[in-house]
């Protein structure tokens, strides 16, 4: 979908003119130019080095998954791209993108049925890493609302409550939140303190306690919360807005992923009907299978927010120029572009072989958290690089840099620190836990 | 009326590419290089799919002359609602000289082969910018046109066509059936939404060759040289008005 993004520029119908030609200045060109390019008609035919995909991932897509991630790389582009800069400032989440994304039906891709597009797990990762490449907090919205809304729903859920949500999630039209992490229980879910009684006169559960540092919870329409019920085992439930007893503050005062809405979760003795509880999961094998379903989109999405530092550094550093040259002519800059580049294209690889094996049904939790950590952690590093490369401007969020650096220090921390994965993988490597004190 | 649209969709150089000029100077560097479908093009699909969706056309039939890679382009026209596309390969020489005449030949073939009423085009390439195809297609099958079209409504069996012209907006009433071509403010084309990118893989891109139209794609033209705009020269600064009156005469400008 070529033209789009100029032709409406041509036309006047954009608004903040400058901020986009702005960041097509410093974005177009890195990505829409060159790929591998053959000199053929030679005997020794060279193939030339791209740096905008090093490893050729293009060429291990398959034309389905090619177009899936250009039709929405052009969404992003020219309609994500131009909002962020002000939503992020100004701490305004767009309810309309969800909307917008439902349309083009990238919400819940990988769930067959109830209106979903029912494609690869690669496809959901491209998807999440054209996302990221805007905004963080943007891709934190759709992963909520695909991996940790939608996909407990069909997979624990029943066919009724399949019927009643799932089209209208996928929609866009209405927004859901995942209820887990509590005040004083990020790390160990284990011990939440949320409770979920059974009153076999109503056939309803009181649910009470609180959930903090919930994506979508200001304006979402219903909540996936996880409570422990009698038998002290965890069990999802299906709360909605208008319960009595069911509010959702907002946080104030947060500095990453401001361009989506964060808050609580307070639950004060509120009455849920037993069809609202999700039958065929209990323990925690139930959140963790949503939480690997969404970490496996950040592993590609954090990618997507690096490459953006990659390239913008790139292109600022060829057109600064200090002491008669660009910066880009500079050793230490491009031995962190050197460094940005082979973490970048290695860690897209690996992303693209879980895809391919969890499509396979071949996948075990240890590689995604590995993939996710590894992908969190590298990206963290380049955005602060590239802001670093980027002098004082780099910490203006006209360069849109910073917002990456902001918001990363988020992605890193949730869905399981980098620490916390790090335990994952040396249980996995050792046999011996070690995420708690005794035996 | 068989309600059927025939829409052209070009393969060309993304607009955002930088063009380089091959060294032998016979064209540009058209390997490795990211191609998609004509902007004008995406215009053309996107009113063809408009008028199925109002129902007031059955079928939309995106048709791509060229090499294998056509087929990409032609997928893109399905992912954005077209019913079945047709390529008509052509390849290696021929393909190098294929410009309008022959293009506008072999869609007034498939224009009658296929009973269209309404053949729709980008109104130009961007690589070649010849805005020619719609015009000589029409006259080869004699039909009416509608070309810079900024608007198109069907009323009854004429098509009202509002056109930009270099004074304004023309709007002409023309008989079915007819080719219109796309201008700029024409429509928004669509985002290919994730569902049509899969369906369109089960719809079908018939194969044909310009033989089996009777098309014969013999070029009366021939390319020279192609060479890249010249360098842009330094200016010249001078103190006062007579200095600059003197230098335009002096260089035989005044």
């Amino acid at each position: 979908m070529a033209l789009r993004g100029a032709l409406r520029l041509l036309s006047g119908s954009h608004k903040c003119a400058v901020t986009v030609s702005r960041a097509q200045g410093t974005s177009a060109a890195a990505h829409k130019g060159t790929s591998l390019f053959r000199i053929t008609g030679r005997k020794d035919a060279k193939v030339a080095f791209s740096w905008r995909d090093a490893l050729n991932l293009e060429g291990q897509l398959t034309e389905e998954e090619i177009m899936i991630r250009d039709s929405f790389r052009d969404y992003c582009q020219e309609k994500l791209m131009p909002r962020i800069l002000m939503a992020n400032r100004h701490e305004h989440f767009h309810r309309e993108i969800v909307s917008e994304m439902g349309e083009l039906g990238v919400l819940g891709p990988t769930i067959k049925g109830y209106g979903c597009a029912g494609t690869s797990y690669v496809a959901y990762g491209l998807i999440a890493r054209e996302v990221e490449r805007v905004d963080s907090g943007y891709r934190s919205v759709m992963s909520v609302q695909s991996s940790l809304v939608m996909h407990p729903i069909n997979a624990y859920g029943t066919e009724a409550q399949k019927e009643k949500y799932l089209p209208k999630l996928a929609r866009g039209e209405i927004l859901g939140c995942f209820g887990l992490t509590e005040p004083n229980h990020g790390s160990d879910p284990s011990s939440m303190e949320t409770k979920a009684k059974y009153n076999p006169s109503s056939g309803t559960f009181t649910i009470s306690g609180s959930k903090t540092w919930i994506t979508n919870s200001p304006v979402a329409d219903i909540a996936v919360v996880w409570a422990k019920c009698e038998d002290g085992r965890v069990r999802g439930f299906i709360l909605e807005r208008g319960m009595k007893g069911f509010s959702t503050p907002k946080i104030e005062g947060k500095f990453s992923l401001r361009a989506s809405a964060t808050g609580m979760i307070l639950m004060d003795e509120v009455e849920v009907p037993q069809e609202n509880l999700l039958p065929n999961v209990s323990g925690l094998a139930g959140p963790f299978g949503c939480l690997n379903n969404a970490r496996y989109g950040i592993a590609w999405g954090a990618l997507g927010a690096a490459e953006f530092c990659f390239h913008l550094a790139r292109q600022y550093t060829l057109d600064r120029i200090q002491f008669g040259v660009p910066l880009a002519r500079n050793q230490l800059m491009q031995k962190k572009m050197a460094d940005m580049l082979t973490e970048i294209t290695i860690g897209l690889q690996s992303c693209l072989s879980l895809g391919r094996l969890i499509d396979e049904k071949k996948a075990a939790p240890e590689m995604i958290s590995m993939l996710k950590r590894n992908s969190c952690g590298k990206a963290l590093d380049i955005a602060r690089q590239a802001r670093d490369m980027l002098g004082g401007n780099g910490i203006a969020d006209e360069y849109h840099i910073i917002r990456h650096v902001m918001n990363l220090e988020a992605v890193n921390t949730y869905e399981g620190t980098h620490d916390i994965h790090a335990l994952i993988l040396g249980r996995a490597i050792t046999g011996l836990q070690s995420f708690t004190v005794d035996k | 009326m068989s309600g059927r649209v025939l829409v052209g969709v070009k393969r060309v150089i993304d607009y955002a590419v930088k063009i380089r000029v091959r060294p032998d100077k016979t064209g540009v560097v058209t390997d490795g290089v990211k191609h998609s479908m004509n902007p004008f093009c995406e215009i053309a699909v996107e009113e063809a799919v408009k008028l199925k969706e109002k129902k007031l056309i059955k079928e939309v039939v995106a048709v791509s002359c060229g090499p294998q890679q056509a087929q990409e382009t032609i997928r893109t026209a399905l992912a954005m609602g077209a019913d079945r596309g047709i390529h008509v390969e052509v390849t290696g020489k021929d393909y190098d000289t294929l410009g309008p005449l022959q293009v506008s030949k072999i869609l007034a073939a498939l224009a009658k082969k296929e009973d269209a009423q309404l053949v729709i085009l980008g109104k130009q390439a961007i690589d070649d910018d010849c805005n020619q195809t719609g015009q000589m297609t029409a006259a080869l099958l004699d039909w009416p046109q509608g070309t810079f079209a900024s608007e198109v409504s069907m009323e009854g069996d004429k098509v009202k066509v509002v056109r930009e012209i270099d004074g304004g907006l023309e709007t002409v009433k023309i008989n079915i059936p007819a080719v219109v071509t796309a201008d700029l403010r024409l429509n928004t084309p669509r985002y290919a939404t994730l569902p049509n990118i899969m369906k369109a893989k089960k719809k079908k891109i018939a194969n044909v060759k310009p033989a089996d139209l009777g098309v014969d794609l013999t070029s009366r033209l021939e390319v020279l040289r192609v060479d890249e705009p010249p360098q842009r020269q330094a200016g010249m600064k001078v103190e006062t008005v007579d200095d600059l009156v003197g230098k335009l005469k002096e260089t035989g400008h005044i």
